[in-house]
């Protein structure tokens, strides 16, 4: 099978990710277009890793796991944190930040 | 370190033994000074014995000094000092030391006797005050910069120095601070001596630029090969430095105020060497005035303008301190002339500054010994017949008034009859105008210093008619005041004719400086001394006349338009507030409004605005929607990666 099959699957991943992010209010699922996003990343490094042969890109797609899953705590706590004070998982709620 | 000393061909060697110890000279009454100065009110009791005997020792190792070097032979009588690299600065390197030569070492032999004898008299003089040992402090701190001034081997040393004694200068005169014109006339003294102070730094600087070293031994050395524009800057520089600080004209409207601190500080530092400074300045930088007769002329200009002011003014003024401050001013006037007749006049100028250091001082400390038995009064119209009740200040007084009138065989007679001879000599129209006005000038001092004398010490008892309120009763002062007066009443009287007769300030002296030139008097001297002493003479009756034989009125009266004027000191502060401080505060004033309008509201303003509305348009970026966020970053995401990938195809 073409290698690069695998490429235009992640660049749709990535798409669809990136979308979901833009588009959807809900912080739950804008989480989940960050997770989509990144996975797909990482399916673009394995799949180079494999075309060039070496293992680079796979400890590079560990490594984007890893930080994935400190990251996952972080932003679910922020989640969390936001939700209870505001009883709304919206982006769009959260907006005092502004001038 | 050996150096040339140029003036005199004169080979500076490194100093031995005694010699080695003059940084004693600085280094006592300075430490003396701190001692007094941090020691607090614990030193009230023995701190005025202390300043005391700082400044003895100072003259101890001053006496030391000078006999050691007197016992070398004429050529060797310049003994370098080493001291310390004070500045290393790449090319630019200056060491402090000390320069042991005739010229400072007659400066050292006068500060620290005149010094430790008016200790002495401020001793009894300043009793009652509070403040006695901050005063002591003060002389001390004085002694040591009027010293470190005059021993220098460096400008930049010297500058040291010649700021040091404005400061204590500046001490002093507002001593009584609490006073509030007495502190405006030493912020007074000491604003003006800035200006002279800017003329010596800019000299410095001028120094450097020409010559690469502020050594005197370099500059003066160099000055025989440079260029004469750069000597003409400099030594007029050097004569603005001289005029600030020995109040000659245009900056002498310092001194007469300055009589607001106490007498003793008066008759030392305003009287018998700081004011001398100056003198110090120019002849010391003989071989720069040598090749600048522009600048040499000047120097006799001013002091020929300041001899005559100082005399007008002298003879209008009714309170004792000022019109001895104006006379001050004027004998000062004859030393700068003398020291811008060249060479032939260098000698004389110190000649008559000694004498005068002597005189000025006694008659100084003879007027705080007046004004002590006097209630602190110092106005001559109150005083009057004096003569009976103050007998040795009478004496010591008179003895310094004949002294400074020129009476033989005085002091004062030997060493203007010098100057006015030196006046005398040269061609062309110069020394008929600067003879004259040294006669003149002789004329007038015999005028008004007769009237002081006797306003004071003569007529009818002006404080004895129950007018004055508490009647004073005038008294001899205590044996600590006296002494120093007697003593310097005795240099007023023997000083001169023994340092004429025996020639040896001219042998002590002479090889400091180039020999002068030959020059034939314009008429025959023994002519003008006759003239001199005739109109010496009338001087002396005009006063006798005027105040002696007629009662002199206990209020004055209105005078004629030359009288007002002279007790106004000739409208000099009338012109320095047109000149310099009306257009002064306007300039400022002027420039705060343009720095409102352009500046402020205008450069500064606008920027602030500006940057203000960028930064609320800007701010409107900042929804608080992270979406709009997100979308931001994606599209800057996506520009950077297109103009990459366009870049690298």
């Amino acid at each position: 099978m073409d290698l690069m099959n695998w490429v235009y699957l992640s660049v749709v991943l990535f798409t669809i990710g990136g979308a979901t992010v833009l588009v959807r209010r809900n912080a739950i699922v804008v989480f989940m277009g960050v997770e989509l996003m990144l996975n797909s990343a990482n399916l673009a490094f394995v799949t180079f890793a494999r075309m060039h042969g070496d293992l680079d890109g796979q400890t590079v797609a560990l490594f984007v796991m890893l930080v994935a899953a400190a990251e996952v705590v972080i932003g679910l706590a922020i989640i969390m944190a936001i939700f209870r004070a505001r009883r709304s998982a919206s982006v769009d709620d959260a907006n005092l930040l502004k001038y | 370190m050996s150096a040339v000393i140029p003036m005199s061909g004169l080979q500076a060697v490194p100093a031995t033994g005694v010699e080695s110890l003059a940084w004693l000279l600085v280094v006592i009454p300075l430490l003396s000074a701190g001692v007094l100065l941090l020691a607090g009110r614990a030193a009230d009791r023995w701190g005025h014995w202390l300043g005391l005997a700082a400044s003895a020792v100072a003259f101890v190792v001053g006496a030391l000094v000078f006999f050691s070097v007197l016992g070398h032979g004429a050529e060797e009588r310049a003994r370098s000092v080493a001291g310390f690299s004070w500045v290393p600065a790449g090319t630019f390197q200056v060491d402090a030391g000390l320069l042991v030569d005739p010229l400072s070492l007659s400066f050292v032999l006068l500060i620290t006797f005149v010094g430790t004898l008016i200790h002495v008299y401020s001793v009894e003089y300043m009793a009652h005050d509070v403040d006695r040992r901050r005063f002591f402090a003060y002389l001390n701190l004085f002694i040591a910069a009027m010293l470190l001034l005059v021993l220098a081997d460096s400008y930049l040393l010297l500058y040291v120095g010649w700021e040091g004694v404005g400061l204590a200068s500046y001490l002093l005169i507002g001593f009584w601070n609490h006073r509030i014109e007495y502190a405006v006339a030493a912020k007074k003294a000491f604003v003006v001596n800035r200006v002279g102070d800017f003329g010596l730094s800019l000299a410095i600087m001028a120094m450097f630029v020409s010559f690469g070293s502020v050594q005197f031994d370099d500059v003066l050395s160099g000055a025989a090969g440079a260029s004469e524009t750069w000597l003409t800057v400099i030594g007029l520089l050097l004569l603005l430095a001289a005029c600030g600080k020995s109040a000659q004209f245009p900056l002498q409207s310092w001194l007469g105020d300055a009589m607001a601190g106490p007498t003793p500080v008066s008759a030392l530092i305003h009287a018998a060497t700081m004011v001398t400074a100056g003198v110090y300045l120019v002849i010391r930088s003989g071989p720069i005035f040598e090749g600048a007769p522009a600048a040499t002329l000047a120097v006799a200009v001013v002091g020929a303008i300041t001899l005559l002011y100082g005399a007008i003014v002298g003879a209008a003024k009714d309170d004792i301190k000022k019109a001895l401050a104006a006379s001050t001013m004027s004998q000062i006037g004859y030393m700068m002339l003398a020291a811008g007749l060249g060479p032939i006049g260098y000698v004389f100028a110190i000649f008559h500054l000694l004498t005068h250091g002597f005189f000025k001082a006694g008659m100084f400390l003879g007027a705080g010994s007046v004004m002590h038995g006097m209630n602190d009064e110092t106005d001559m119209r109150r005083f009057g017949g004096l003569r009976r009740v103050m007998m040795l200040t009478w004496v010591t007084f008179g003895l310094g008034w004949l002294a400074i009138i020129g009476v033989p065989p005085f002091s004062g007679f030997f060493s203007k009859d010098e100057i006015i001879h030196a006046a005398f000599e040269g061609e062309g129209l110069r020394p008929w105008v600067l003879g004259t006005i040294t006669v003149i000038g002789a004329g007038i001092t015999a005028f008004y210093m007769s009237r002081l004398f006797f306003m004071t010490f003569h007529g009818r008892k002006r404080w004895h008619d129950g007018t004055v309120a508490p009647e004073p009763h005038p008294h001899e002062s205590p044996v600590l005041m006296v002494a120093p007066m007697v003593v310097l009443a005795i240099g007023s009287a023997a000083l001169g004719p023994v340092l004429y007769y025996t020639g040896a300030l001219e042998s002590w002296l002479e090889p400091v400086f180039t020999a002068p030139p030959e020059l034939e008097p314009v008429v025959n001297l023994d002519l003008v001394t006759a003239v001199t002493l005739l109109v010496i003479v009338a001087g002396v009756a005009l006063a006798f006349l005027m105040y002696l034989r007629r009662d002199v009125p206990v209020v004055a009266p209105r005078g004629n338009a030359l009288t007002r004027a002279a007790r106004a000191d000739l409208y000099q502060d009338d012109v320095n507030d047109i000149a310099f401080v009306t257009t002064g505060t306007a300039f400022v004033r002027g420039m705060g409004e343009v720095d409102d309008d352009l500046v402020s509201r205008g450069a500064v303003g606008g920027v602030t605005r500006s940057i203000r509305a960028a930064g609320a348009g800007l701010s409107r970026l900042q929804t608080g929607f992270v979406r709009s966020y997100a979308l931001s970053m994606f599209a800057g995401v996506a520009l950077v990666v297109g103009a990459l990938l366009i870049t690298q195809i």
